[in-house]
């Protein structure tokens, strides 16, 4: 018998809020982190995306320690990952693991031609150090899929009965890196992002970092997990395929595992990043899956494209409203604007989800889809 | 989970200007730049595969291993489920800091596509993907050493859950010219067994 996997614990840290709960309130009323920011030091002209403000950050990590030699990527992660690990109880021993997801850690070091804080298995270290992890961090880099692929990851490790409790914690910031290379690709959007609108035309970039416990015991579970795929379109490095194979075969595999069927999903928490080619390669999937007609969102358009963070921190969302019993709106969406028909929430409304998909798409080729299940 | 046996069928280092299949010397030359050996590498082993040279060096160290050890494979005209599953230390270091250089000074500032792109560790898994046409389960990792245990427990996880039917699995490292590629094919059927000291014992010839 295949062992049981749940996610235990949640919390996120995000410009809208520094918990599940504000986070939520702030997606009910509409409230979304994307502003307008012209700040030389991060781009030449002026851009829209969605930051978390220093001195809101200092204050609260103030209340967690007063060791002031972190980076402002690990202070956020710091942030995020202290309530989960207290209120788990969770012992740190040689059965409780470490995963980060990030795709770019402390990039923001290199500015200052300081090669050694860059290196993301330091990263990892400084976090675990903080609190005292006795296994040897493992680090998830997988483009924009890490953060959900970070979740199949824990899922399977604690399956094979490496360990018995992992905790994750998912997170990038927005950087003078990251924005010059999408504004170099003619990526970012001249307005807050609008995935799967006609006039979408490009991403908006944001920072968030997201933290969460998978357990083998059911006790305090949200929701398990019951299956994943993680499989490349093996077609081009830099834009998705057209047919959206390698989503298409991700989502067949995570259903497949989950045993369950494509009408039984109630909710996709989608990747929706509003550049031209991912939603539409989106539509052309989930059509292909005959799963057109599922209410989707994409979570884009409160936090910006989060990076290695996004498909933890739309998780985490996405938990939560399976637990509230509500489908929240798609953000930034007018008209439809992807070839194929999909089933866009348009406003929050009340839906019992008792199965719900969270997939991504990146860089590379890469696509992840985890069906997560209501626990009772 | 039942632990059924799993096996190496073969594997490849990469370091020092030289290129080993199976314990085999097949490639090797005199002290150069990375550029130099992989391009003759490339040469000797008669690759003919334009794209590799817009990769930047991971990706053309993973590239080459896994053209060694799939050269076999992928002449079979069915599809092949082998996943990929790669780690390293330095993720995409090597071109982040080529990547940062491009955009530190206002008055020189030519941030490139093209490079970017490869400022992504897993970008190496899409290049291999793509050439051996592999729409199979990758990820990659970052450790601060080689995982042997890990890489063992995770690609018989890959094997175990039906995810694939073989696992191209390694670690290929590379930073400033600072190389080294191990890459091996796990199978559930051969000869050589496939456990963590074995991956040391080979990782360390």
């Amino acid at each position: 018998m295949i062992k049981e996997v749940y996610i235990t614990e949640t919390n996120c840290i995000t410009p809208i809020g520094f918990d599940v709960s504000a986070n939520v309130e702030n997606i009910g009323k509409e409230v979304s982190g994307i502003q307008l920011h012209d700040n030389p030091k991060l781009l030449n002209t002026s851009f829209y995306a969605s930051i978390i403000n220093d001195a809101d950050l200092d204050l609260a990590f103030a209340k967690v320690t007063l060791a002031n030699n972190y980076s402002r990527l690990e202070k956020m992660m710091i942030l995020a990952l202290e309530p989960v690990i207290k209120k788990s109880k969770v012992v740190q021993n040689e059965r409780t693991a470490f995963v980060l997801s990030t795709t770019k850690g402390n990039v923001t070091a290199l500015e200052n031609e300081n090669i050694e804080p860059a290196y993301l298995h330091k990263l990892a270290k400084t976090i675990a150090d903080f609190f005292e992890f006795k296994t040897e961090p493992i680090v998830v880099s997988n483009a924009c899929v890490s953060g959900v692929l970070a979740v199949s990851v824990a899922k399977r490790l604690i399956q094979s009965e490496m360990y018995d409790n992992i905790f994750i914690v998912a997170g990038d910031e927005v950087s003078k890196f990251v924005l010059s290379g999408f504004n170099s690709f003619q990526a970012m959007s001249d307005s807050p992002c609008k995935p799967y609108s006609i006039n979408r035309n490009g991403v908006t970039l944001g920072e968030a970092v997201a933290a969460v416990l998978v357990s083998s015991y059911k006790e305090n579970a949200k929701v398990k997990i019951i299956g994943d795929g993680s499989i490349n379109d093996a077609n081009h490095i830099s834009g998705p395929s057209r047919t959206g194979e390698g989503l298409y075969r991700s989502i067949q595999s995570a259903l497949a595992e989950a045993k369950i069927n494509n009408d039984q999903i109630a909710y996709i928490s989608a990747h929706g990043t509003a550049t031209p080619f991912n939603d539409e390669m989106e539509a052309i999937a989930l059509n292909r899956l005959g799963m057109e007609n599922v209410p989707i969102n994409s979570l884009k358009g409160f936090y910006g494209h989060t990076l290695g963070a996004s498909g933890l921190l739309e998780t985490v969302i996405g938990i939560q409203s399976m637990i509230e019993s509500k489908l929240f709106v798609s953000l930034g969406f007018d008209v439809i604007g992807v070839s194929q028909p999909i089933n866009i929430i348009k406003k929050n409304e009340d839906k019992d989800i008792q199965y719900f998909l969270k997939t991504a798409s990146g860089f590379g080729g890469c696509n992840t889809a985890v069906v997560f299940e209501k626990v009772i | 989970m039942t632990a059924n046996k799993t096996y190496i069928q073969s594997f490849c280092t990469i370091q020092n200007n030289q290129i080993s299949l199976n314990g085999d010397v097949v490639f090797s030359m005199e002290p150069s730049a990375f550029a130099d050996f992989s391009k003759k590498a490339y040469q000797h082993f008669e690759i003919s595969y334009p794209k590799f040279f817009k990769m930047d060096n991971l990706s053309k160290l993973a590239f080459l291993g896994a053209e060694l050890l799939l050269k076999s494979e992928s002449d079979s005209s069915t599809e092949n489920n082998t996943a990929l599953l790669l780690a390293n230390k330095s993720s995409s270091l090597d071109t982040d800091v080529k990547y940062q250089n491009s955009i530190v000074d206002p008055e020189d500032y030519y941030p490139s596509p093209a490079v970017f792109v490869y400022t992504l560790p897993n970008i190496c898994l899409g290049e291999i993907s793509i050439r051996h046409q592999l729409k199979s389960e990758n990820s990659f990792f970052i450790f601060a050493d080689y995982n042997p245990v890990f890489m063992e427990k995770y690609s018989n996880i890959l094997l175990e859950t039906q995810k694939a039917d073989k696992v191209l699995c390694g670690w290929v490292e590379y930073y400033n010219e600072d190389y080294k590629a191990f890459l091996y094919l796990v199978d559930k059927k051969g000869i050589l067994e496939h456990n963590h000291e074995q991956l040391k014992k080979l990782y360390n010839q």
